[in-house]
This record gives C-alpha cells, sequence and structure tokens, in this order.
C-alpha cells in the first residue's frame, strides 16, 4: 500500500533528532510535527520570522500578528523567539536549520527540484523554497512517487523550471525512500506491502536496487 | 514638524510626494504586518504606474490588492503571489509585470539596499530561472549568482509602536519585511498603533532605530486573517 499523508509525515519524523531546529515546508512536511517523538525536543522554524512554532491558537489565543510561513494563525512554543526576514533567511542560508522538510514536483538523478512552478498553469512563485534547498544541507524531500496516471515524478532530468540544481540527497515518497548520489536513485527503503517491481515501474531516472530493500516500519 | 519629531498629521501628508511611475517598497508577509491605511491613501490618490517591491500582493479587497482594479501597479517583485483573481488575470494577459524572486533575496535586496550595498553573491536561485542573466561567480567550490540590491522612492512600513522621533517596535511575526523597507526608502513612512514620547521606549528594545524613518502617523487598522486556524480544544 502506498503511504497516506500521514504516514509520509510518520516517516519523516523518524529522522528527527533531539536538539534539531527544523523547517516544515507547506503541506505533508507541516504534518510532520504531529509526530515528533516523546521526550524528543525540537524547534520549528517559520521563514516569516519566528523559531519555536507551537500548536495552533484557540479561540482566546487567536492573533493576527503571529502567523506562520502559511499564513496560518499559530502560537509560540516555551523558548521562541521572533526577527525579521533577513534574520530569518540569514539562519537558512547561512545553514543554521538542522533538518528542511519540502514537497516537490519533480526531483531528479542529479539532485535537482522543481517545486515552484508549472508554466502557463502554477505561477504562484518560489516563496523561500529556492532559499531552502540552496542553504540547507540536510533536506528531506517529500512527495507522491508518480502522478494520477502512473507519470514518474522521480525523473533523468527535470522537465518544470528547478527550484534548485544539485541540492536535493533524500527523497520519500508514497512508495519508499531514496537516497540521490553519484548520478542516480539508490533506493533505501519500501512501503509496506509495496512491491521493488512496482517502485522499479514508476521511477523514470536511473535507479539502483540493492539485494535487500527493507520495508518501512512505523 | 520640528526637529527629531516625525509625526505627521493625515494619510494625506504622509503620503505626499508619491508620483506616478515611482518605486514603492512595502513590509509585511501575506496580510500579516501589512501598512494597509498607507495602502488605501495610494488607491485614494490614484498613483499610476507603480513598481511595488513586497513579499506578496494582497488580496483581492485588501492590502496591496486593492490597487489593482485601477491599474495602479505596473510592475511587482515578491516571492508569492496569485492569492487573488484580479491578479492572476492581469498577469495572464501581460497587464502587470511579475519578477519573482526568492523570499530570502528579496529581504537581503532590501537590507543591502538600505545599507549601501550595490549587489551581493548568494547561492539561492543558482541554476533556476531566477539566475538567468545574472553573473555568477564560484567561491570555494559553490555557484553563487550576483543579486542586485533595491531601493525604493517611498518605503511604507507597519510597526506596532513608535516614538515622535520614530523610534520603532515591531509586535511577533507583523515585523517580518518591515525593519529592511524602513531602511531602503527615499522617504520611509510608518504607520503605527501608538505613538509615544521620546524616552519612553526602552533604548534596547527598540527595532528600528528612527534614523530610518521620516514621517510618522498613528492608525487604526483591521488586521485581516488571511487563514483563521484554530485548534480544537
Amino acid at each position: 500500500m502506498a503511504l497516506s499523508r500521514e504516514q509520509i509525515a510518520q516517516r519523516v519524523a523518524q529522522e528527527l533528532r533531539d536538539g534539531y531546529y527544523v523547517n516544515l515546508g507547506i503541506g505533508i512536511p507541516t504534518l510532520v510535527a504531529n509526530y515528533v517523538p516523546d521526550g524528543m525536543e525540537v524547534m520549528l522554524q517559520s521563514e516569516n520570522g519566528l523559531l519555536g512554532m507551537g500548536q495552533f491558537p484557540t479561540e482566546d489565543e487567536l492573533d493576527a500578528d503571529l502567523i506562520n510561513a502559511g499564513k496560518q494563525t499559530v502560537t509560540m512554543a516555551k523558548g521562541a523567539s521572533i526577527f525579521d526576514s533577513a534574520e530569518s533567511f540569514a539562519m537558512i542560508r547561512g545553514g543554521h536549520v538542522d533538518l528542511t522538510v519540502l514537497g516537490a514536483f519533480e526531483v531528479d538523478v542529479q539532485g535537482n527540484i522543481a517545486s515552484y512552478m508549472i508554466p502557463g498553469k502554477l505561477i504562484k512563485g518560489m516563496g523561500g523554497a529556492m532559499d531552502l534547498v540552496a542553504g540547507a544541507d540536510n533536506i528531506i524531500v517529500t512527495m507522491t512517487h508518480a502522478s494520477k496516471h502512473g507519470v514518474s515524478k522521480l525523473l533523468s532530468e527535470c522537465t518544470l523550471p528547478l527550484t534548485g540544481k544539485g541540492c536535493i540527497k533524500k527523497v520519500l515518497t508514497d512508495l519508499a525512500f531514496l537516497e540521490i548520489k553519484e548520478g542516480k536513485f539508490h533506493l533505501l527503503e519500501r512501503a509496506p506491502g509495496v512491491s521493488v517491481d512496482e517502485i522499479i515501474k514508476l521511477t523514470a531516472g536511473e535507479l539502483v536496487v540493492p539485494e535487500h530493500v527493507p520495508e518501512m516500519s512505523f | 514638524m520640528a526637529g527629531f519629531d516625525k509625526v505627521v498629521s493625515s494619510y494625506e501628508e504622509a503620503m505626499a510626494g508619491l508620483t506616478d511611475n515611482m518605486t514603492v517598497i512595502a513590509g509585511g508577509f501575506g496580510l500579516c504586518g501589512i501598512p494597509e491605511n498607507l495602502i488605501a491613501e495610494i488607491k485614494r490618490k490614484g498613483t499610476k504606474g507603480l513598481t511595488v517591491v513586497s513579499n506578496n500582493c494582497g488580496v483581492d479587497d485588501f492590502g496591496l490588492g486593492i490597487l489593482l482594479p485601477d491599474r495602479q501597479i505596473k510592475k511587482i517583485i515578491a516571492s508569492y503571489v496569485g492569492e487573488n483573481a484580479e491578479f492572476e488575470r492581469q498577469m495572464m494577459n501581460g497587464e502587470l509585470e511579475v519578477e519573482l524572486t526568492p523570499q530570502g533575496t528579496l529581504a537581503e535586496k532590501m537590507r543591502a539596499g538600505g545599507a549601501g550595498i550595490p549587489a551581493f553573491y548568494t547561492a539561492t536561485g543558482y541554476g533556476t530561472p531566477v539566475a538567468e542573466g545574472k553573473e555568477s561567480r564560484e567561491f570555494d567550490g559553490r555557484h553563487y549568482i550576483l543579486e542586485p540590491s533595491i531601493k525604493g522612492d517611498f518605503a511604507i512600513v507597519k510597526a506596532w509602536k513608535a516614538d515622535r522621533y520614530g523610534n520603532l517596535v515591531f509586535r511577533k511575526t507583523a515585523r517580518n519585511f518591515n525593519p529592511m523597507a524602513a531602511t531602503a526608502g527615499k522617504i520611509t513612512v510608518v504607520e503605527v498603533e501608538e505613538i509615544v514620547e521620546p524616552g519612553e521606549l526602552n533604548p534596547d528594545e527598540i527595532h528600528t532605530p528612527g534614523i530610518y524613518v521620516n514621517r510618522l502617523i498613528q492608525g487604526t487598522f483591521e488586521k485581516r486573517i488571511e487563514q483563521r486556524t484554530l485548534r480544537t480544544a
């Protein structure tokens, strides 16, 4: 079975470490915050200028001056700090964020990522995504492995305008966890019940498959 | 107005001197911390042909979006747009020029513009459409592109509190692009929720020193919320 959105978030959460500063993109990455393991402390960075993002507010806590990068109202966690956008991106560009999780339309064997524009269709802008992929070392891309019509999104070369060049090393799809190195995808884990053959079929870029591919465990 | 007192008495006075085809830098992220009344004054004035530099362009009936129906904006430099239908229509029809700029690069362009730095190198955008036509250079084996900084004829800013000298304090994430915008305007106009006397703000807690501020006005704010998200208690 392909992973659900929640399961993707759960699997990403296994990559969290105590004391990590983490930037979570909009969509599935945001759900990762729900699966921080017990007893572990992580601090969420929101690129509009908040380190230590808390949960959504109650009606009483609602504050128009306190939002996240998705423009949703939020609260501040204990020990939070507030800063301006230049400072926020100094953290990101300076490589101070320990883990970045974001979505994508396509990735390829060279570690390129396309996530912000579909010419003629979707032209909303890159927001902070280009800064995040250029500035962070530890990035996990979460995405669906293929389109609804079975067209692979893991390619030998991205077809859409790039968000970043040669910057992606880890990809978690609804079918598999993969590493990108030496111009190839490397299959690390498969979703429970998903066969290696199915992953091979839906991966357009060159894929290295080891003899044993463990199933993800939750 | 005398000495360091930056307070003006009307929005008309606050935006006096803004004329067609100028560049306006605006603070705010989404609808959070936007100078909503200064934007409304630009609409009232009917100034046209503006180049607007802002992270976003408001929504259909609030924020910078209200400058769209009368085609007051010629060009927008932003990181994320299209939260409103009129914007998309004008962009698709080529009536509105849009220069998409990565958010961190945009913040740094304003910061550098205000700090007298004409351009800077950044890895952000290398190998992407953002790099087209820009000089690139390698430092320590990594590729960077040269990004020119931005200055505005006007900067419009929203802060929480100010003293009459224009020392500013922002509140929570309404700070965002406002401090950088404040440094990058030839004329920087700030609207705030409260103005106090000089000496009442703790100098250690001032986010933007008054040297960057030319005009200051106290307003009342709607502070519209774009994505009202609550947790179920």
